[in-house]
């Protein structure tokens, strides 16, 4: 859990982050949000002191952070940013293995560890270990920047834009990976993005800030159905709000069970994973009224209706 | 360069251009400076003695009939290979001939003029071979270049290379060449020489590096240092090398008449010391600035993730910041070494030894061998340390163009 108690960063004469106040569950996935100039990248450098506030605290798992050297600190936590700031003299491997090398692991566990996280990023090892950061695509770059940030075992990964410099299909799939990994490793991860989409798509929980300020900080979709102030609405798209709360519940959470052998033959057919506003979406497209939501195996959960979506779409 | 680029390029539609197209053009150009240097110019020239004007000689009055018509077709024979073929391995191999053949003739030459056991008489390169020399080393460089050998490939020519000048010189092949001539009349002085020149011009890259490293560091840490910095360095640099070594005599001098310890680690006026302050002071701005740029050059986005990992500044610097500059770093270094080796010699002036005492002690006395004798091995020197230092850049370079 990491606890900010009104923390401020002043320059001459500029508020950078005025007085923010959160706190940040374990295992899940907090967002900040906000546009450029909001303070979000200087709160999250905050927490692992690559900038010293001018007051206010920080404490991970209650103890303060200033208790220890800033350097040490950082190595506990994991710290990924935007163009993956990979080191070009160094081939993939040697990059994962930066932080347990100056933890002083030996180099065999340094190795197998590399490996093992370039299987759950979808790397080959033997393919990729002795390459150099420029011979791999962006969104390779991108997979070992996060496996770099992971190689320690951190609690915690900050994360500031990592999926800014990619285009939109790569970063589609790295976001399903991040929420794949924060699921195994059970991580910690607090997220810095200016994108409201993805904000929704990866937040347990969104923080909204503007101008060093903290406007909200809730589930998100509190935040569409109740926003705080004319600004958290205007973020989170007024015109669009009922669709964004339909992309906030899994198909599989929404699915009414019926009785096997009541749908159609030609019904649509959607997994469990899907949401629902990617449901409604294809029941339009096809003009049809019912879908029918099976999970991975295969095993029929339920069924829903277009009216049982719409359903979803409006403030509980 | 690419071999196409050397090639004539005439109009396309002119078909009676369409031989003229494939002739080499540097190739021409080459063909016409050798055929001046063997047909106008003196192969050689005979001095009764070392100050006596030269009388000039041609190959054919210096050499056997068939020696030196063996000698023109041969050259005439390299001639056609710069001209009409582009492959650059043959290019080089016909360079080495034409160099062998001329270096041949002149070791030849000089043992004809020479009557037996005269110690006297000097037989000196004439223009016509330094202009042939330049001519075929142009070629070979050229024929190198097509071939775009590696860092190893280079260092390894020149080392091909200077065994080659040594073995024939340690050989005796050229003993009656002027040049070598002023070498025997004092060998150990030219040993000396080499042994100061080597030492001057490490001695203050090296400290030049201790100072200009960090300095470089700093400008690049705090930005507002660096207008400051590098234009009084760049001052430093517009002051002629003569008025510096002048201006330093004085202050140096006086340091040495009134603090003992000065006096006592050799600290004079003049010698070594002013010459490897003056050199230390031009040596400061190319590191210094090529460090400023070598480290702008390192992305800030993988600085952040260095410090963001938890890496301490100090690692960060000497790990990631100074490991990428190096390269660019070195071509500073590079920079300063070559320059060095050259100003050296005007260090003699001032008694600070090295080559330059045989080129200004040759002025003084007329001797253009003695000149030569200061300042070939300059040149050679400067031209091994930039082949060896841009090896050394280009292997350490591993950041992505």
């Amino acid at each position: 859990m990491i606890v900010i108690e009104s923390l401020t960063k002043r320059y001459d004469s500029t508020t950078a982050v005025d007085g923010v106040s959160m706190t940040i569950e374990r295992n899940s996935i907090t967002v900040i949000v906000g546009t450029s100039g909001s303070g979000k990248s200087t709160l999250l450098r905050m927490i692992n002191r690559l900038i010293e506030p001018t007051s206010g605290r920080v404490l991970i798992d209650d103890r303060d952070t200033v208790g220890e050297p800033g350097h040490l600190l950082r190595r506990r936590i994991g710290y990924v940013i935007q163009g993956h700031g990979l080191f070009p003299h160094r081939t993939v491997a040697e990059n994962i293995g930066t932080v347990p090398r100056l933890l002083g692991w030996d180099e065999s566990r340094i190795r197998a560890r590399a490996a093992e996280l370039l299987e759950t990023l979808q790397l080959d090892p033997a393919q990729y270990s002795e390459k150099y950061p420029h011979q791999l695509s962006g969104g390779q770059q991108q997979r070992v920047g996060v496996a770099r940030a992971l190689a320690a075992e951190p609690a915690v990964l900050l994360m500031d834009e990592p999926f800014g410099a990619l285009d939109p299909i790569i970063r589609e799939k790295a976001q399903a990976d991040l929420l794949d990994i924060q699921r195994k490793f059970g991580t910690t991860i607090v997220l810095v993005t200016h994108d409201i989409d993805e904000a929704f798509r990866l937040g347990d929980r969104v923080a909204v800030m503007s101008e060093g300020r903290l406007l909200q900080y809730d589930r998100p979709e509190v935040l569409v159905t109740r926003p705080c102030n004319p600004l958290v609405a205007r973020m989170t798209g007024s015109a669009e709000r009922a669709m964004r709360l339909l992309s906030l519940t899994t198909a599989g959470e929404a699915a009414v069970p019926v009785a096997a052998g009541h749908a159609g033959a030609d019904a649509l057919v959607v997994p469990t994973s899907a949401s629902l506003r990617e449901v409604l979406s294809e029941l339009l497209w096809r003009g049809s009224e019912c879908a029918t939501v099976v999970d991975v195996d295969g095993t029929p959960r339920g069924q829903l209706t277009v009216a049982a979506i719409l359903a979803h779409g409006r403030p509980a | 360069m690419s071999a196409s680029g050397l090639l004539l390029r005439g109009p396309e539609s002119a078909q009676g251009r369409s031989a003229l197209r494939r002739i080499d053009r540097l190739g021409t150009l080459l063909t016409l400076g050798g055929a001046a240097a063997l047909l106008l110019l003196p192969f050689v020239d005979f001095k009764a003695n070392r100050i006596l004007p030269g009388d000039p000689r041609d190959l054919a009055q210096v050499l056997p009939l068939w020696a030196a018509l063996g000698c023109q077709a041969t050259l005439a024979a390299v001639a056609a290979v710069a001209l009409l073929v582009a492959n650059a391995p043959l290019r080089l191999a016909a360079a080495l001939t034409g160099l062998v053949v001329t270096a041949g003739a002149l070791a030849a030459a000089a043992n004809a003029l020479t009557p037996p056991h005269n110690l006297i008489v000097r037989v000196a390169p004439g223009a016509g071979f330094w202009l042939l020399l330049a001519v075929l080393g142009l070629f070979a460089t050229d024929a190198i270049t097509r071939m775009r050998p590696g860092p190893g490939a280079r260092v390894l020519l020149l080392a091909v290379f200077l065994g080659v000048a040594i073995l024939t010189l340690s050989h005796g092949t050229f003993n009656n060449v002027s040049v070598i001539r002023e070498y025997a009349v004092d060998a150990s002085a030219f040993k000396l020489a080499a042994r100061q020149h080597i030492l001057l011009s490490l001695g203050s890259l090296a400290a030049a590096v201790v100072v200009a490293l960090p300095l470089g560091i700093f400008c690049h840490r705090v930005p507002r240092l660096q207008p400051g910095v590098l234009s009084a360095l760049n001052i430093i640099q517009t002051i002629p090398s003569i008025a510096l070594f002048g201006i330093l005599m004085a202050p140096l001098g006086a340091l040495a008449a009134h603090v003992p310890l000065a006096a006592a680690i050799g600290i004079t006026g003049i010698g070594a010391a002013p010459a490897v302050v003056a050199l230390f002071l031009y040596s400061l701005l190319p590191i210094v600035a090529n460090t400023v740029a070598g480290l702008k050059r390192v992305s800030p986005s993988t600085v952040e993730a260095a410090l963001g990992m938890g890496m301490t500044r100090w690692q960060t610097l000497m790990g990631v910041e100074l490991v990428l500059a190096l390269p660019v770093i070195l071509t500073g270094i590079r920079i300063v070494l070559v320059q060095n080796i050259g100003l050296v010699t005007v260090a003699a002036l001032i008694g600070g030894g090295g080559f330059g005492k045989f080129v200004f002690g040759g002025i003084g006395q007329a001797a253009t061998d003695l000149v030569l004798l200061g300042a070939i091995p300059t040149v050679v020197l400067a031209f091994s340390a930039a082949v060896l230092l841009d090896a050394l850049v280009e292997r350490l370079d591993r950041v992505p163009k």
